[in-house]
């Protein structure tokens, strides 16, 4: 199991030890830890509001935990530099829910952006690069496309073109698979799984649907209310005895996690009904 | 009834700390341009760019403007000045009035009307659709390759739209002056070259100009880039540039003006 506490091994890319972090007074993760292997694709899995953004978000060096550590490679996002930080995420890269394409670029600049910004490689070799990518995804000959008309499911491969332009050895996926048809979701899952065994990437993909990931992913960490509360292989997982992974699983009303909201009246105080008692 | 008495003055405090805080939040926001600017004067495309999007689409709006201003100018003067008899002076009165206040007041409200709530929508639209988060984890800082190139655009587009106002609204003047009353051509224009004095009236309104330029476009980035990520927060922050902008403008211009002239 990949879950150790703090006897984590070396060859662990990414390293959660004891972090906890809170927007303001709200808890987002409460002294949380987990180890993601090189080279592996994990997923986080959880319900929204659980926090499996904020981990992406902690990796990224955007935010910094109020306590513990979060290691990439050996070292302490929260302990880099602005350049040390700038070279990390060099390194990374990262696929937002939406895509996040620039909307005044066209398809080939959004690719070429972090090419351009820091490379000094001519304009056609830049360009060789993107069709390259493109190629990856399937999308070349989209080259002087707007981001306004492309669909959903492209959009999001453009951005994984994107993500992947500098060759990462750290993909992060947030939601990729939100708001997709079944065929662009398809189409997605099988690329995050070829790019990481080609690139020999680490990645680890935030998502809350369930079956697509246990396909493709190495390993899965179920999050709740900012904890760990299930982890394991995808085989594993389904062989779950655990009430909160079988809920989750099969999108059950009850179960560990209530469906409704808790609500300090009754509905029958709340309609304004006599005698309303608390429910 | 304490509570009473309190409230307003725990608003008013509130309110009051709150203006201190985002003054001292823009200043460093500032600060964080010119540090971060080095990018948007060395790759200086993407600043032109910038200048096409906020200078060259506002040079419409404001030669129009400026047109009937001047105009305006040219009926108002001559309806005063020839009730004492000095008609004449009316290229004079309507070159001083563009160059030294209408020019760069109008041209800046018009700027931050046009360009200015576009800067502040585009930028609030990035973040929102986490175009900045984007960048920024992409190891690109949002503030050089966004900000920085939107301001230096604002910063060099305010002067010469505000010249080119002061252009068109002399033209203005002399179409309604000389060809529609039928003042003497050159009695007009020597008029004002006589009175117009390039270091106090021209230069001093280009300053003007320039200082407008730096905090209608400070506002609009400043908005954009402070906004709330959602479509209310994007539009409130749209209307906070238009709104500030104007007062900020009017208020420089009375500070600049009561040092200048």
């Amino acid at each position: 199991m990949f879950l150790s506490g703090k006897s984590v091994s070396s060859d662990h890319f990414i390293e959660f030890r004891n972090v906890s972090f809170a927007y303001g007074e709200r808890p987002i993760l409460n002294n949380i830890s987990l180890a993601i292997p090189r080279g592996k694709l994990v997923a986080i899995m959880g319900g929204s509001g659980s926090g499996k953004t904020t981990m992406l978000r902690l990796i990224s060096g955007q935010i910094r935990p109020s306590a513990g550590q979060v290691l990439v490679d050996g070292r302490n996002v929260a302990d880099m530099n602005h350049a040390e930080l700038f070279e990390h995420r060099r390194r990374m890269g990262m696929l937002f829910q939406f895509g996040a394409l620039f909307t005044d670029l066209s398809v080939e600049d959004n690719v070429a952006f972090p090419i351009r910004e820091h490379t000094r490689l001519a304009d056609s070799m830049i360009h060789d690069l993107v069709i390259m990518k493109l190629s990856a995804v399937g999308l070349r000959g989209t080259q002087a496309l707007m981001p306004a008309e492309l669909s959903g499911g492209m959009a999001r491969r453009v951005a994984l073109a994107r993500a992947i332009a500098l060759d990462p050895q750290l993909m992060l996926y947030d939601e990729p698979f939100t708001g997709l048809d079944p065929i662009s979701l398809g189409v997605i899952a099988h690329l995050i799984k070829k790019l990481n065994d080609a690139l020999g990437t680490t990645s680890i993909m935030v998502t809350h649907d369930v079956h697509k990931s246990l396909d493709i992913v190495d390993y899965v960490y179920f999050v709740s209310n900012g904890a760990v509360v299930a982890a394991g292989t995808p085989a594993e997982i389904r062989a779950s005895p655990s009430p909160w992974v079988h809920q989750f699983m099969w999108g059950e009303a009850d179960g560990p996690v209530h469906f409704a909201y808790p609500a300090s009246t009754s509905l029958q105080q709340d309609l304004g009904l006599k005698g309303g008692q608390h429910d | 009834m304490t509570e009473l008495l309190l409230s307003p003055l725990r608003r008013l405090g509130h309110t009051t700390i709150n203006a201190i805080w985002r003054l001292g939040f823009i200043t460093r926001f500032l600060l964080a341009i010119l540090r971060y600017s080095g990018q948007s004067l060395l790759r200086f495309n993407l600043t032109i760019r910038e200048i096409y999007f906020a200078g060259v689409m506002s040079v419409i709006i404001v030669v129009v403007s400026g047109l009937f201003v001047g105009m305006v100018l040219g009926l108002q003067g001559y309806n005063t000045l020839s009730r004492f008899g000095s008609a004449d002076a009316l290229g004079a009165l309507v070159a001083l009035s563009l160059l030294r206040e209408l020019g760069p007041v109008l041209a800046a409200l018009l700027f931050s009307s046009r360009a200015g709530s576009a800067m502040t929508a585009e930028i609030g639209l990035m973040k929102a659709t986490e175009q900045l988060d984007a960048m920024s984890v992409m190891a690109v800082n949002p503030i050089a390759r966004v900000v920085a190139p939107r301001f230096w655009a604002g910063v060099i587009s305010m002067p010469i739209l505000a010249a080119m106002f002061n252009v068109m609204g002399i033209f203005g003047g002399y179409l309604i002056g000389v060809v529609m009353i039928g003042l003497d051509s050159g009695t007009f224009w020597s008029q004002m070259q006589n009175n117009v004095d390039l270091h106090y009236d021209v230069v001093n309104g280009l300053i003007k100009s320039l200082c407008f330029g730096i905090a209608v476009t400070l506002i609009a980035v400043f908005e954009g880039y402070d906004a709330t990520p959602t479509a209310a927060g994007v539009s409130a922050a749209t209307t906070r540039t238009v709104v500030t902008s104007a007062l900020v403008i009017l208020a420089v211009d009375f500070v600049l003006t009561a040092f200048m002239f």
